[in-house]
């Protein structure tokens, strides 16, 4: 093989070798969570490449005393309900710092489902309500957080109604009526600057 | 340098705390009432900017920088300035009465914002009626009615002019005329105070409809109602009693009956005001296997709640000789319906339930007031109280009126009531505790919907924070608080007893 012949393979293997290091980079920024930025919404579910809406969700801000609207990465469902049941289970994960979680831990979702006249339903485990610390302050925080997850994000739902255990409940810890479906409502909110 | 000024005026702008003014606002709506807080500054009546966004539908944005706040109604823009009293109007600039101010992290409007910014914008029609301090939104029958007593006599003559006319339904039974109004509310500027052979003249919490109740000494009455283009009246003549006339020249009153009337007299039928303060409930919260919230040391809020409410009942007992049911008074559990039944049951007149708060943050601290917020099913109730009562017989061949309300919605027609004595205890607890970051709230609490009397609910402390959970159980702070809370009590007494001002 002449030299120049070894020139021109040398030369195709090396624009290879660079075409896959910067093929394996981008794919990595892609498969990889994006660093954390006030800039770009954070996924509330862990796998970036699927499909994904921005949902507003709601956790306590960090002074305690309110709810913030945080856009967050919600995975993509299909239909309202299967949106629903996503946004909802996101919803009862960990707080995105600096927000403070207010539905209980090992609290999971049960059922969610809609009904033609626009009534959701949320269907939460027992540790809803067994596990609440107490006090109305918290337990309207943690009331709204879920109503308001639910129809801010969702227009064909009017009223949510929590159930614990398949059941209606009377209240979560002992304050807040649960018997009757409540409506958004957006007083405990307040804006928070920016995309979470 | 002006735009330092503005964000200085933004942020430390008026943050004095305002006065109550002498009786809430009243928002009417389709869907009913309920009283709007509002507050006094420098001679100006303010309302909360996120009250008024809530009711609204509307969407608010604080500028600092541009120094002003931008309200949003369906892509239709009002832009408020935080030191000029003047907001731009979709373009148009208008005067207000003051600039918009601050206290503590809430926006205040000065009241007229709302007829001069707010109602250019809005879809539906807003009124503002500052003499009967209504707040009308949407298409809504509130014609103004007109009380005027003449008690030279007898007879004395009362007459109701209805403003436009509207349909008008009287009746007359156990001594008290009803008139009622085919409106969705009346508004109603003052009330004459009894006189002659009238007792009282009292708006229920409905307010379609006066109650007047007649002196022991009236007979029957005579009631006509004529219609003009311009109004309807009613005029109500009420004469002496018949066996009174013709009784000797010098009518000496009549010793027993006079006083005693009022209190036999059955429950009014619609009135907002129970006649009297006797019997009240104190509600310890939680108990038995429901600790309720745990302080960071261990202290639970059952046994606070109870210690609190122990040293309550004592205070008003002596002092106001007014009775106090326990609905619990030792460590057991008793079901949120049982409070109410208890409450019920007792024939009380006013219901307080005592608390301790928690936050998911332990710095959180401070005292909190609650009573209930209606929902769309409650708001519906109070409307149609009037419309379902019934006349039910009780033993002893006499009848009762009865409100045909579903129980667990009893609170309904008693919410105005409510939110002016949780406004009495916020201000009393303020004077005397550090308040919370919401002092005053009203939310869907479930222990007060049952209650069939003015009820509110009070988060003395919050035992998550651990400065607080100390202080809660020390003599001198349950002192001050029962101190205020009595200082309540004695208010809400003079105001339920007070006969209604002209």
């Amino acid at each position: 093989m002449s030299r120049t012949r070894w020139l021109q393979v040398g030369g195709i293997v090396l624009v290879f070798a660079v075409a896959a290091w910067i093929a394996s980079s981008v794919l990595e920024r892609v498969v990889a969570p994006a660093p954390a930025s006030s800039a770009a919404p954070t996924p509330a579910a862990p796998a970036a490449s699927v499909p994904h809406i921005i949902a507003t969700l709601y956790y306590g801000t960090p002074d305690g005393q309110a709810l913030a609207a945080v856009k967050r990465e919600v995975p993509l469902g299909e239909g309202p309900r299967e949106q629903g049941r996503q946004i909802l289970q996101s919803e009862l994960e960990e707080a995105p710092a600096p927000y403070l979680s207010l539905i209980p831990r090992g609290t999971t979702l049960r059922a969610f489902y809609i009904t033609d006249r626009g009534d959701a339903f949320v269907d939460l485990s027992a540790e809803a309500s067994t596990m609440h610390p107490g006090g109305t302050t918290h337990e309207l925080l943690t009331v709204y957080a879920i109503v308001n997850a639910v129809t801010a994000n969702l227009a064909s739902v009017e009223r949510v109604q929590i159930l614990i255990d398949g059941k209606q409940a009377d209240t979560l810890a002992g304050h807040v009526d649960l018997r009757r479906p409540f409506e958004r409502d957006t007083v405990l909110v307040r804006e928070t600057k920016g995309t979470q | 340098m002006s735009l330092i000024a503005v964000v200085l005026v933004l942020v430390c702008g008026p943050h004095a705390q305002g006065t109550a003014p002498a009786s809430p606002l009243t928002l009417i709506t389709r869907e009913g009432r309920r009283p709007v807080a509002s507050t006094v500054l420098n001679g100006q009546e303010f309302i909360g900017l996120d009250d008024l966004a809530a009711l609204l539908m509307l969407a608010v944005r604080e500028d600092a920088l541009a120094g002003g706040v931008t309200v949003t109604y369906k892509g239709r823009t009002v832009v408020a300035s935080a030191d000029q009293p003047m907001a731009s109007v979709n373009g148009r600039v208008v005067t207000l009465a003051a600039p918009i101010a601050r206290a503590g992290r809430r926006l205040l409007v000065p009241l007229d914002f709302i007829p001069r910014a707010i109602a250019p914008i809005y879809d539906s029609v807003i009124e503002l009626r500052r003499a009967s301090r209504l707040l009308i939104v949407g298409n809504v029958r509130v014609p103004r009615a007109a009380i005027r007593l003449e008690a030279a006599g007898p007879p004395t003559r009362l007459t109701v002019d209805v403003v436009p006319p509207f349909a008008v339904s009287t009746a007359f039974d156990a001594g008290r005329v009803l008139v009622r109004v085919d409106a969705d509310a009346l508004d109603i500027a003052t009330t004459p105070a009894g006189a002659g052979l009238i007792d009282q003249i009292r708006t229920g919490d409905q307010t379609t409809t006066i109650a007047i109740a007649l002196n022991a000494r009236a007979g029957t009455p005579r009631i006509s109602t004529t219609t003009t283009n311009e109004s309807t009246r009613v005029l109500v003549e009420v004469p002496v009693a018949a066996q009174q006339e013709t009784a000797a020249p010098p009518p000496p009153p009549p010793p027993a009956p006079a006083p005693a009337a009022p209190t036999e007299a059955p429950p009014p039928l619609l009135a907002a005001r129970t006649a009297r303060l006797q019997t009240m409930v104190v509600d310890a919260g939680h108990g038995g296997e429901d600790n309720g919230v745990r302080g960071p040391k261990g202290t639970l809020e059952k046994q606070i709640t109870l210690d609190a409410a122990r040293r309550l009942k004592r205070l008003v007992e002596s002092r106001l000789g007014v009775r106090v049911v326990m609905t619990r008074d030792d460590d057991r559990a008793v079901s949120l319906d049982e409070r109410n039944a208890i409450a019920n049951n007792s024939k009380a007149d006013l219901f307080l339930s005592l608390h301790t708060n928690g936050s998911p943050l332990a710095s959180v601290k401070g005292t909190e007031v609650y009573y209930l917020r209606l929902d769309r099913a409650g708001e519906e109730a109070r409307r149609n109280a009037a419309a379902t009562e019934l006349i039910l017989p009780v033993v002893g061949g006499i009848t009762r009126p009865i409100d045909i309300i579903p129980w667990d919605l009893a609170q309904a027609s008693h919410v105005d009531a409510s939110s002016r004595f949780a406004s009495m205890l916020e201000e009393e607890l303020e004077k005397r505790v550090p308040a919370g970051p919401r002092p005053l709230q009203q939310a869907p609490m479930r222990v007060l919907s049952g209650a069939n009397m003015p009820a509110a609910l009070i988060e003395m402390v919050y035992l998550t924070n651990g400065e607080q959970e100390q202080r809660v159980k020390s003599d001198d702070f349950q002192g001050a608080l029962v101190e205020a809370i009595y200082g309540a009590i004695v208010r809400f007494k003079a105001y339920l007893e007070a006969p209604p001002t002209p």
